[in-house]
């Protein structure tokens, strides 16, 4: 875990005049398993393909196991790709696929047997040998995708949204599946996605990515829990991020009222933003509570009720697994550690504020709900 | 309503049938008439078993077409992929260029051919003030052969320009990531991937190539009998309306069959490419 293997530094990159990468250095270490996250045009997938060989950085310099890189052509670098949507080759079967790595190393076929076996075996698609890319399911193809590339054994597996068109259920098990194989093969994974809660379950290593910068690199914990800014708390997770100071250190005033909390080393009276997940409010009643306001919407979730709560014309989202009805008076408590402040940056005031949400408008407003092709061809059909 | 369309659409094909009938479904029964029966009209299989004399010139012509559609796959193939490659105007420019000389009549083509080949041509005059004895190019096989790559080619790049254009970029992108070099991913996986286009360009060079007569007279200044001069010539006197129906059918058939051989091979690859 600690010897670097992939080094970005300062990689810069447009395409027709638009920059899509803004300076991005990133330490990738070995046997580690990091995400790139982000909304689509953020950058990942670039970033990725420059790893990959399949683009040059404009400026800035790639180092892989210490040496530079940037002039070596993709067939020659040691990191092999899962393709977004896979790139099967359609005129092979399985097996054909799967060897095609080892073939163009000129292989003994007997050895290219063995470990052809052995992957299909791994991936769970013995008895598929014979089969055409175009007569299996596409959670099958990701299987044939994934091994293909790790029976080269790479030192990196650079993973382009590949999970992207599975419907969820396979999703989760895919998922899973892919955390296995990186802990079973110790290879380096480097996954891009725009799925935050993909990000938190697979990852050692999250980089968020937005407008072709890196808006922060943390374990999935430090990303959920001390997000830096408005754009990483309201992209992982639900967050109410609301306009607040801090008078003095562990102080922090928001929404008419002076909470404790455990930041600090802000300047005296400096505005921050202030960041509170839905289910570390507490609904209590108005006169305990530290807030109070109007339900104005109440969702049943399964679990848990998402409610809105107007707080002074701010809403908030809140989790609570006690029901409350629309329009009931409510008292909201926090706990210290709960409040988290961030100072504040370009994305204040864009995010976090519920006053307009709806389920349906969140899911129309996801840039990244791309309709895959299955997808599409089955609604055009 | 949906009759009345249906009655429409049918009405609609009218005149292509009746084209059809008239043009080309007539005319072929007339050749096969024509090739077994003899001048007095009674039924004969003798201009079939004359056919064993022209055995050489089908054997040449075949040979000629070979050369000349390998010479077109061999300059066509990297040409179609170079184009597929490029940028949307490039790729305009390049198809428009190909294009045009199919707007003009392959007999105006042929014979500024012959004019550069000629011993007083462009070509020997070059020759010539670089110090060099002119060659006599017109009358060679390699004239004839050289004159079917020219009028031909662009039949044998669109077809691969066509289905290099369909073959998604990944999939070059996918064997560069599994170690192919570009002649590695080439030989496996954009070759394959073309077999369509190939199959398609070697039929649509090689018919009009082996049926050519007007290259063959002109740029092999009438020193190569090939099938479609052969024809030409017995069409010229009634006499011999028979033996030239009978070659006509023997070639239609040998074209037909080496074109059912070729779907057969592409419908096979066309399967595996789904």
């Amino acid at each position: 875990m600690n010897n670097t293997l992939i080094k970005l530094r300062s990689i810069e990159k447009s395409f027709d005049g638009e920059r899509v990468l803004c300076g991005i250095d990133l330490d990738i270490h070995d046997k580690e398993f990091v995400t790139l996250l982000g909304p689509s045009g953020c950058g990942k997938t670039t970033t990725l393909r420059i790893i990959g060989g399949f683009e040059n950085a404009d400026t800035g310099d790639v180092f892989f196991d210490g040496e530079r890189i940037n002039e070596l052509p993709a067939h020659q670098r040691q990191v092999n790709t899962v393709f977004q949507r896979y790139a099967l080759f359609p005129h092979l079967n399985v097996y054909d696929n799967v060897a095609f790595g080892l073939r163009v190393q000129k292989l003994k076929e007997d050895e290219i047997q063995v470990r052809v076996r052995e992957m299909l075996e791994m991936t769970g698609l013995r008895g598929f040998e014979a089969r055409r890319p175009a007569t299996l399911s596409g959670g099958q193809q990701q299987r044939v995708a994934i091994a293909r590339a790790l029976i080269n054994r790479p030192r990196v597996l650079l993973l382009d949204e590949p999970l992207g068109a599975l419907d969820l259920k396979l999703r989760k098990d895919m998922q899973n599946e892919l955390k296995r194989i990186q802990r079973e093969t110790g290879i380096t994974f480097i996954y891009v996605t725009h799925d935050q809660e993909e990000a938190l379950s697979m990852s050692d290593t999250v980089v968020v990515m937005a407008n072709g910068r890196i808006q922060q690199i943390g374990t999935p914990t430090d990303i959920y829990n001390e997000p830096v800014n408005a754009f990483v708390a309201d992209f992982i997770g639900e967050s109410n991020i609301i306009d607040g100071v801090m008078p003095e250190d562990n102080k922090a005033r928001f929404a008419g009222h002076t909470f404790d909390c455990v930041d600090g080393g802000f300047a005296k009276n400096e505005a921050v933003d202030i960041v509170i997940r839905p289910e570390d409010v507490d609904v209590v009643p108005v006169e305990k509570g530290m807030l109070s306001g109007v339900v104005s919407g109440v969702t049943f979730k399964g679990d848990y009720y998402e409610i809105i709560v107007d707080v002074k014309g701010f809403k908030w989202m809140i989790e609570t697994s006690d029901y409350v009805a629309p329009d009931e008076k409510i008292g909201l408590y926090i706990e210290p550690d709960a409040i988290h402040v961030m100072k504040k940056s370009e994305y204040s005031g864009k995010f976090g504020d519920y006053s307009t949400f709806s389920d349906e408008m969140d899911h129309l407003s996801d840039p990244d709900a791309e309709v895959s092709e299955n997808e599409e061809e089955a609604i055009l059909s | 309503m949906k009759k009345k369309l249906s009655f429409l659409e049918r009405a609609a094909a009218v005149p292509h049938m009746v084209w059809v009938v008239m043009f080309i479904v007539a005319p072929l029964l007339f050749v096969a008439y024509f090739a077994f029966t003899d001048v007095g009209g009674g039924f004969t299989f003798s201009n079939i078993q004359l056919l064993s004399s022209y055995s050489h010139i089908f054997l040449v012509s075949i040979c000629f077409s070979l050369v000349a559609t390998f010479f077109c796959l061999l300059i066509g193939y990297p040409l179609a992929f170079f184009m597929s490659r490029a940028k949307p105007s490039t790729q305009k420019l390049l198809t428009v260029l190909l294009m045009l000389p199919m707007w003009i009549s392959l007999l105006i083509r042929t014979y500024s051919l012959m004019t550069l080949l000629d011993n007083g041509g462009l070509v020997n005059s070059l020759l010539g003030k670089l110090g060099f004895d002119p060659i006599a190019m017109v009358g060679t096989g390699g004239a004839v052969i050289l004159g079917m790559i020219y009028d031909f080619l662009p039949y044998m790049v669109l077809p691969i320009y066509t289905s290099m254009q369909k073959l998604d970029n990944r999939y070059l992108e996918a064997a560069a990531d599994l170690g192919c070099t570009p002649l590695q991913t080439m030989l496996r996986v954009v070759l394959p991937l073309t077999v369509p286009g190939i199959i398609s360009g070697v039929t649509m060079v090689f018919v009009p190539s082996i049926s050519t007569f007007y290259i063959s007279q002109k740029l092999g200044g009438g020193n190569f009998d090939l099938i479609g001069d052969t024809i030409e010539r017995q069409f010229k006197y009634p006499s011999t309306y028979h033996v030239g129906a009978a070659i006509s059918l023997v070639m239609m058939i040998l074209i037909l069959i080496s074109v059912a051989v070729m779907n057969r091979f592409s419908d096979e690859k066309g399967e595996m490419i789904v």
